[in-house]
């Protein structure tokens, strides 16, 4: 066993500073030299809320249900609840004899309190149902608002047409 | 000793030297080893049909592969499961089972618990090489009441053709047309409606015959499953309780060679777990105040059931033990009448529909534990008052206190006679009839809901498991099965906030009772209560929960019924 780790080493300058540099004069300079460079260059920050950034098709914001010719594409089979490392989804599937499909989500919850955006309930969607908007502004003032229904996550494949593309070009 | 060793054969499977039955097939052979041979359409309990093909193994000195499950084993044989040649066999026939089976997993509600899937995974190659479009056929096609066909996904093994006629003994349904248009049907007009209907949907390797009441209810990775006995007669078949959220969503059979083979009947996987999600539940004791019911502790329930009790004399006391308590329940019960209140009259109320019965499972008693309250004397010759006797005594005013272990007396007192009742102490899971008349109510807690042990009517003593949890448990302390949710689910989640009632078991409150009354009963647990009837009952001499394990144990001296060993 060596104790190398714990032993004190000398500090090393390499040489003093001189009093010129002591000062600190030239290090405002070099500083204040930047701050006026910037201020004559355009500006960089965005003026959000007032201004709003759209992010890439890439970007994984909040998790919503894809609604095609008005019903959700969603069968509720559940896969998106059982990859969820986090627990945030909850579905409750049931029979269905008007549509074209079997079955569909009775009820469809994702709690966006558990939710940590992984995106694996995308990847996990045998019918790309569920998809990863673009959205990321989420604010509620207690649980209950935080845990999100169909009402709240159904979108259009027309709101969500980047995304659908970015997927059909990434898979 | 010769004919001995004549009915015997060595054979080799798998470079193991087994000695065995010479009648045996080698897929019996095998799996009476610990070694599994995949299989779709043979099941142990019904006849060998070899239509699947996925059992193929290879025997030396065959030219082809065989099927293990209708190929006989003979001396000096030497078989392969695992050899190139097999695994080459069993992927092709995987194959040919996939072309036109649909990829339904996702809405399947066999997916999870599929032979299919599992083989899949197991014996297939992962990807499919075929490119025209499957074969469609009808999805939904309502084979009977409780039974839903999808066509699509049969892979024709006619397991529950088999069953239907070999088990149920109603030849119900069979294979129509040829080729790839085969489908599963029953006869024009004619349903899939046996008693024993739903066991198709178990023993179907696939996800084409589901269940109509469980269908789209939940994933089966969602649930529990916990072991346990079915309360709707005296067979007492054993099962799984499944459970999300605090509530029962299905039940199956779960295997007990000695008592209901795989088997269980549609009425008591259906109906036995309706009492328990009953919106009529008593969720909080209750006593009566003047006129009403009125909600109150348990402390003051207690209170108020040893005062009145004490306040009669031990002639005017009748008792009434109950054939769904469990035997802890019973036997604490008459101890409790006995000792305690020093009441000499008891006895319990049968349910017995006679004709109501078959030669497969069903039994006339209706109820998972007369035998048992017969063995602990609630109905013994030297009760001072039986049945009758207590039901004359209130009607001419000599008994005036009815404590009651069950829940509904309606099918034998009229409520005339419980009115004329001074004080009516009852348990019960729901609110009924006799609860009205009652002027102390314990909301019991149901067979779902505790620990302990039912009596068959051949003397079969088998545990029962909680698979939902009353508000005083704790399902991770508890020893409850738990599924994944039940695992992480905390306050906060909706899933996790399945209604939990107050309600508890009988031999809780009958202990509190005893120890407000100046009798000291110490059971801290259910298996307390055991241990002590044991020692006290000769006829569960040596037995303990451990003992009896998932699969029961007999009752000294109790006599294998025919039916069993004819299986």
């Amino acid at each position: 066993m060596t104790t190398n780790g714990q032993q004190k080493r000398p500090q090393i300058r390499k040489k003093d500073l001189s009093l010129w540099q002591l000062s600190y004069i030239p290090e405002i300079i070099k500083g204040m030299f930047l701050t006026f460079k910037q201020i004559l260059r355009p500006k960089f920050t965005r003026q959000y809320p007032e201004e709003h950034w759209t992010p890439p098709s890439s970007y994984r914001g909040r998790p919503v249900l894809v609604e095609e010719d008005g019903v959700e594409r969603c069968v509720a089979c559940g896969l998106c609840a059982r990859v969820c490392p986090a627990l945030a989804i909850e579905v409750q599937a049931s029979e269905t004899e008007e549509l074209a499909k079997e079955r569909y989500p009775e009820r469809f919850e994702i709690n966006m309190l558990r939710c940590i955006f992984c995106g694996f309930c995308e990847e996990a969607c045998p019918e790309e149902a569920i998809v990863m908007s673009n959205e990321y502004e989420l604010v509620f003032s207690n649980q209950e608002d935080a845990i999100f229904g169909k009402e709240k996550l159904l979108m259009t494949t027309e709101q969500l047409k980047e995304r659908l593309e970015f997927l059909k070009e990434s898979r | 000793m010769n004919s001995k060793t004549e009915s015997k054969v060595n054979i080799t499977i798998d470079s193991m030297q087994l000695n065995v039955d010479s009648k045996m097939t080698i897929i019996q052979a095998a799996r009476a080893n610990g070694i599994s041979v995949p299989h779709f359409c043979w099941h142990p309990e019904l006849s060998v049909a070899g239509n699947c093909r996925i059992c193929l193994v290879e025997v030396e000195k065959l030219p082809k592969l065989v099927i293990a499950c209708a190929t006989q084993v003979s001396e000096g044989m030497v078989v392969h499961t695992r050899s190139p040649k097999v695994i080459n066999g069993r992927e092709a026939v995987m194959e040919f089972l996939l072309i036109n089976h649909p990829l339904d997993c996702p809405i399947c509600d066999e997916a999870g618990e599929c032979k299919l899937q599992d083989y899949a995974y197991k014996h297939s190659v992962g990807f499919s090489r075929f490119d025209e479009d499957k074969v469609h056929k009808p999805k939904r096609h309502a084979l009977g009441p409780n039974v839903m066909l999808d066509m699509e996904r049969c892979i024709m093994c006619s397991r529950c053709v088999r069953f239907c006629e070999e088990i149920a003994g109603e030849p119900q349904l069979t294979f129509a047309n040829r080729g790839d248009h085969v489908i599963l049907t029953t006869a024009p007009g004619e349903e899939l409606d046996n008693p024993y209907a739903m066991n198709t949907i178990d023993i179907c390797p696939v996800g084409a015959l589901t269940s109509r009441d469980f269908r789209f209810k939940a994933r089966v990775w969602e649930m529990s499953a916990t072991e346990t006995i079915c309360p709707g007669c005296s067979r007492g078949c054993n099962m799984h309780s499944w459970a999300r959220n605090n509530e029962i969503l299905r039940n199956t059979p779960r295997q007990n060679p000695e008592v209901n083979s795989y088997w269980m009947c549609d009425h008591g996987r259906l109906s036995t777990f309706g009492e328990v999600n009953s919106p009529e539940r008593i969720v909080t004791p209750l006593i009566r105040k003047g006129e009403d019911l009125v909600e109150v502790g348990w402390d003051e329930a207690i209170a108020a059931a040893a005062s009145g009790l004490k306040s009669f004399r031990r002639s005017e006391i009748a008792a009434l033990g109950s054939p769904f308590a469990t035997n802890e329940e019973n036997y604490l019960f008459r101890k409790f009448v006995q000792e305690v209140l020093g009441a000499k009259s008891m006895d319990y109320i049968s349910r017995v529909r006679e004709g109501d019965e078959d030669d497969i499972l069903v039994r006339a008693d209706k109820t998972p534990n007369s035998r048992g309250a017969d063995e602990l004397g609630i109905r013994a010759e030297e009760n001072e008052r039986r049945l009758q006797g207590i039901m004359e005594g209130i009607r001419q005013g000599t008994i005036k206190v009815l404590y009651s272990l069950d829940g509904d007396l309606g099918s034998v007192f009229e409520t005339e006679l419980l009115d004329k009742l001074e004080l009516l102490v009852i348990h019960s899971p729901v609110r009924n009839g006799t609860t009205a008349a009652a002027d102390i109510v314990f909301p019991l807690a149901t067979y779902a809901e505790k620990n302990g042990t039912f009596t068959t009517f051949d003397g079969r003593v088998q545990r029962i498991r909680p698979s939902v949890a009353v508000l005083e448990a704790d399902r991770a302390l508890d020893g409850f099965s738990m599924s994944r949710l039940d695992k992480f689910g905390t306050q906060f989640d909706r899933w996790a906030k399945g209604q939990r009632r107050d309600a508890r078991p009988a031999w809780k409150v009958i202990t509190a009772l005893a120890n407000l009354m100046g009798k000291k009963y110490r059971y801290p647990t259910v298996e307390d209560v055991f241990n002590q009837m044991v020692q006290s009952t000769p006829s569960f001499k040596g037995m303990t929960y451990a003992k009896i394990g998932s699969k029961g144990l007999r009752l000294e001296g109790s006599v294998v019924p025919a039916t069993v060993e004819a299986r």
